[in-house]
């Protein structure tokens, strides 16, 4: 056992990053709220990076990597805020043509969602549904859709249906249709992750400038400790998001789905309270904006809703852990 | 990143749930609360087997007689000891956990030789003098003072929640040698608890027993001989005992807490209201639920500060995350419980069939000082905020 990162993994946290700080700084991702949501030539860019096409297997013109390392990445996507169905369209490629290669842009939903709310209905080109039956495709074109605006998240553009799903058509069994369900909610908690260590940075070095009765407030044991909850909190998600990464790729070492919900509930737990906490943490500032608090607190509440919320997870923990 | 454990990881959890499942059976039956003689003699005893067979001193280095094994070992033989219900280190906790660790890595070669093997067999209890009533988060300001006269040193003041005192043979000291610098003016010393001079007078916890007491000291000759490092340097060294509280130090804690969560979904599954049971009531599942992602999370969390550990010997993000998180979780896990008990909560002994009820009870009141010992949650969120994310210092 050695739940440590290796070098390449290392590698390739540290490529995601610099990519994401040189190629989605925070003004190239505030933009794409007047495109609806994406953008894209930086899309496929993200497709030359592997985003897409991480997981699929090299000799389908894939990267070969596992569910470990994509919620490394994930972390990474996470933490710059990069927007767009970043793990639909992941899971869609090798299923979609074009996904992969950042062609297609692929969003997704849940057969039984009542709420019939579909992210990025002007940009994306597919929906993918899930549901006990499998997996199913349809163009984003053919949905009957209503306009829903203003958006909780401006990077994350919403409508309506407006009709039932259509059937659509298969591209994935139930059994591995489950799997994708379980495999998205564990990037998705890798994005979540990120967030909450973004949010705990963003926090932090605000609280080292800002002065006020003459000193910095961080200095203030009131906001300390508030800031040491949100490295608790991302800390302990850390290591559940890891190890659901590691046990999707290597079930021997544990049951998927408990690993997975352990790593989702607490991550959407850091990312949302830690988020709150930073917009808390730069005062009248935090309300405004233009500081980046609220981006990261709206999409943490965008993605904590994705591939099951807490509410879901907390109860299919109980279900997994005591029956 | 790899979870799988090695062939020999496997072989050793093995082995040892093996032995347990032959040893565990054979043990007397546990002594009552205030019984003190007797549970000094189960603990020692229980430590005395696990000598005999090997475990002692999992984590202490083959050189002074320990197993010397390696973190996932350690991780495994804290998993299963605590899974298998087998003793408690109880008495035996300052000299296995600290006071050992602390010989080892700053006394001379006679006090090593001296007291490391004792301790291992279960014949040394040790009690950590350290807290005093003006001096307990802010440990440097202690004020129990010492003077040299000749060979020894004269010990006179008070210290107070001295765990097991009553039944300690050596105490680790930390007496005031130099009134005139707060930090350097410290010094650690080995007492024996039996110096004339010396006054015990138990403290009754909230749980109604008396795990502490208060210690006092009047003019009690030390012989210099017995100080570990040099006079003035034991506030360093009181930082080298704090130390070892990181790594594996709150591992069985959690291995404990895992625990309590399966009883508390059992405790739940027994009360019953409006004609179903606690368990059918989604609420409490989800709520029960969240705790055990947390502490899957955390469990994780422990993997990955095991194998920081093992590569740079420095856990990762280190013992005060895990405290603060472990100690709050376990409080609401009992918080559930009274609430769920309702008045069946009124009694400290299991209520008709609600079998584990008391213990429930009971954990609720002891878990109040999770929060207190060992560093309260206020002065760990100081530590993280300061240490860790490197926030300005208030002074
Ligand atoms: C069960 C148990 C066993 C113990 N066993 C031992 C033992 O064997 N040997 C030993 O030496 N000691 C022992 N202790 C003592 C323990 O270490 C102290 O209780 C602890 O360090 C806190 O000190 P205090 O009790 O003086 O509280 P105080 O330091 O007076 O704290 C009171 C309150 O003030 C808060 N506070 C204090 N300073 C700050 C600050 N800077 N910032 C914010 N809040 C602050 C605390 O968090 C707490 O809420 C034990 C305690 C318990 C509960």
């Amino acid at each position: 056992m050695d739940f440590e990162l290796t070098d390449d993994q290392i590698a390739l946290q540290e490529g995601l990053r610099s990519f994401c700080s040189g190629r989605f700084p925070i003004e190239v991702v505030r933009a794409v709220e007047a495109t609806g949501g994406i953008d894209r030539d930086r899309w496929r860019e993200l497709a030359d990076m592997g985003t897409f096409a991480l997981r699929l297997a090299e000799d389908a013109g894939g990267v070969g990597l596992g569910t470990a390392d994509a919620v490394l990445a994930f972390e990474e996507l996470g933490r710059a805020l990069v927007p767009g169905p970043l793990v639909w369209t992941h899971l869609a490629a090798g299923l979609v043509d074009g996904a992969a290669t950042g062609e297609v842009v692929v969003t997704g939903i849940e057969r039984d969602d009542a709420s019939g709310v579909i992210e990025f209905p002007a940009t994306a080109d597919v929906l993918l549904i899930l549901d006990t039956d499998g997996a199913w495709r349809v163009d984003v074109a053919d949905l009957a859709l209503a306009p829903l605006d203003p958006p909780l998240d401006p990077l994350t553009p919403v409508a309506r249906l407006t009709a039932p799903l259509p059937q659509g058509a298969k591209v994935l069994d139930a059994g591995p249709a489950a799997e994708l369900r379980l495999t998205g909610a564990a990037l998705t908690a890798g994005q979540l992750l990120g967030i909450s260590t973004a949010t705990t940075d963003l926090a932090v070095a605000f609280a080292k400038e800002r002065v006020q009765f003459d000193r910095p407030i961080g200095q203030f044991q009131a906001l300390k400790h508030l800031m040491a909850d949100m490295l608790t909190r991302s800390e302990v998600a850390r290591g559940a998001v890891y190890a659901a990464g590691v046990t999707v790729d290597d079930p021997e070492v544990g049951p998927v789905a408990r690993a997975v919900a352990a790593a989702k509930l607490t991550a959407g737990e850091a990312a949302v309270e830690n988020t709150k906490t930073c917009v808390q943490v730069h005062g009248g500032m935090g309300y405004t904006w233009e500081v980046d608090a609220h981006l990261q607190l709206k999409r943490a509440y965008v993605l904590d809703a994705a591939f099951g919320g807490r509410e879901h997870w907390a109860e299919a923990m109980a279900d997994l852990a005591f029956t | 990143m790899d979870l799988r454990y090695s062939e020999s990881d496997l072989a050793f959890r093995a082995e040892l749930r093996s032995w347990l499942a032959d040893v565990l059976p054979t043990l007397p039956p546990k002594p009552a609360p205030d019984d003190w003689p007797a549970r000094r003699d189960w603990d020692t005893g229980w430590q005395r087997q696990l000598f005999e067979a090997g475990y002692a001193g999992i984590n202490w280095p083959k050189e002074y007689g320990g197993r010397g094994a390696t973190l996932t070992e350690q991780l495994i033989y804290l998993e299963e000891t605590t899974r298998a219900g087998a003793p408690y280190i109880g008495v035996n906790f300052v000299g296995m956990l600290h006071a050992g660790p602390t010989v080892m890595a700053e006394a001379s070669e006679e006090q090593k030789a001296f007291h490391l093997p004792r301790i291992l067999r279960g014949e040394e209890v040790w009690c950590q003098g350290f807290s005093e009533p003006g001096a307990g988060s802010d440990l440097a300001s202690l004020s129990c003072k010492a003077f040299r006269d000749g060979d020894h040193y004269v010990v006179t003041g008070q210290k107070i929640w001295t765990s097991f005192a009553q039944v300690a043979d050596w105490c680790e000291l930390l007496v005031r040698t130099d009134a005139s610098s707060k930090h350097k003016g410290i010094t650690w010393l080995i007492c024996p608890m039996d110096l004339p001079g010396i006054e015990i007078r138990p403290l009754r916890t909230i749980v109604g027993s008396s795990e502490f007491s208060e210690v006092f000291f009047d003019e009690v000759r030390v012989p210099v001989s017995q100080r570990v490092g040099d006079e003035n340097d034991g506030w360093r060294i009181a930082m080298v005992t704090f130390s070892f509280e990181r790594g594996t130090g709150f591992i069985s804690d959690l291995v404990e807490t895992d625990k309590m969560i399966s009883e508390l979904v059992e405790l739940a599954k027994r009360v019953t209201r409006k004609g179903a049971t606690a368990w059918d009531d989604v609420a409490l599942r989800r709520e029960i639920g969240q705790m055990q992602a947390q502490m899957d999370a955390l469990w994780a969390m422990t993997k990955r500060n095991l194998a920081q550990a093992e590569r740079n010997g420095v856990p990762g993000v280190g013992g005060s995350v895990v405290k603060l998180y472990y100690s709050e979780l376990f409080q609401r896990l009992t918080d559930v419980a009274m609430r769920l008990l309702e008045r069946a909560s009124l009694s400290r002994d299991d209520v008709g069939q609600l079998v584990g009820s008391g213990s429930f009870v009971e954990e609720r009141l002891r878990s109040t000082s999770f929060t207190i010992a060992a560093g309260t949650s206020q002065i760990q969120r100081n530590i993280v905020a300061e240490r860790i994310l490197g926030l300005p210092k208030d002074r």
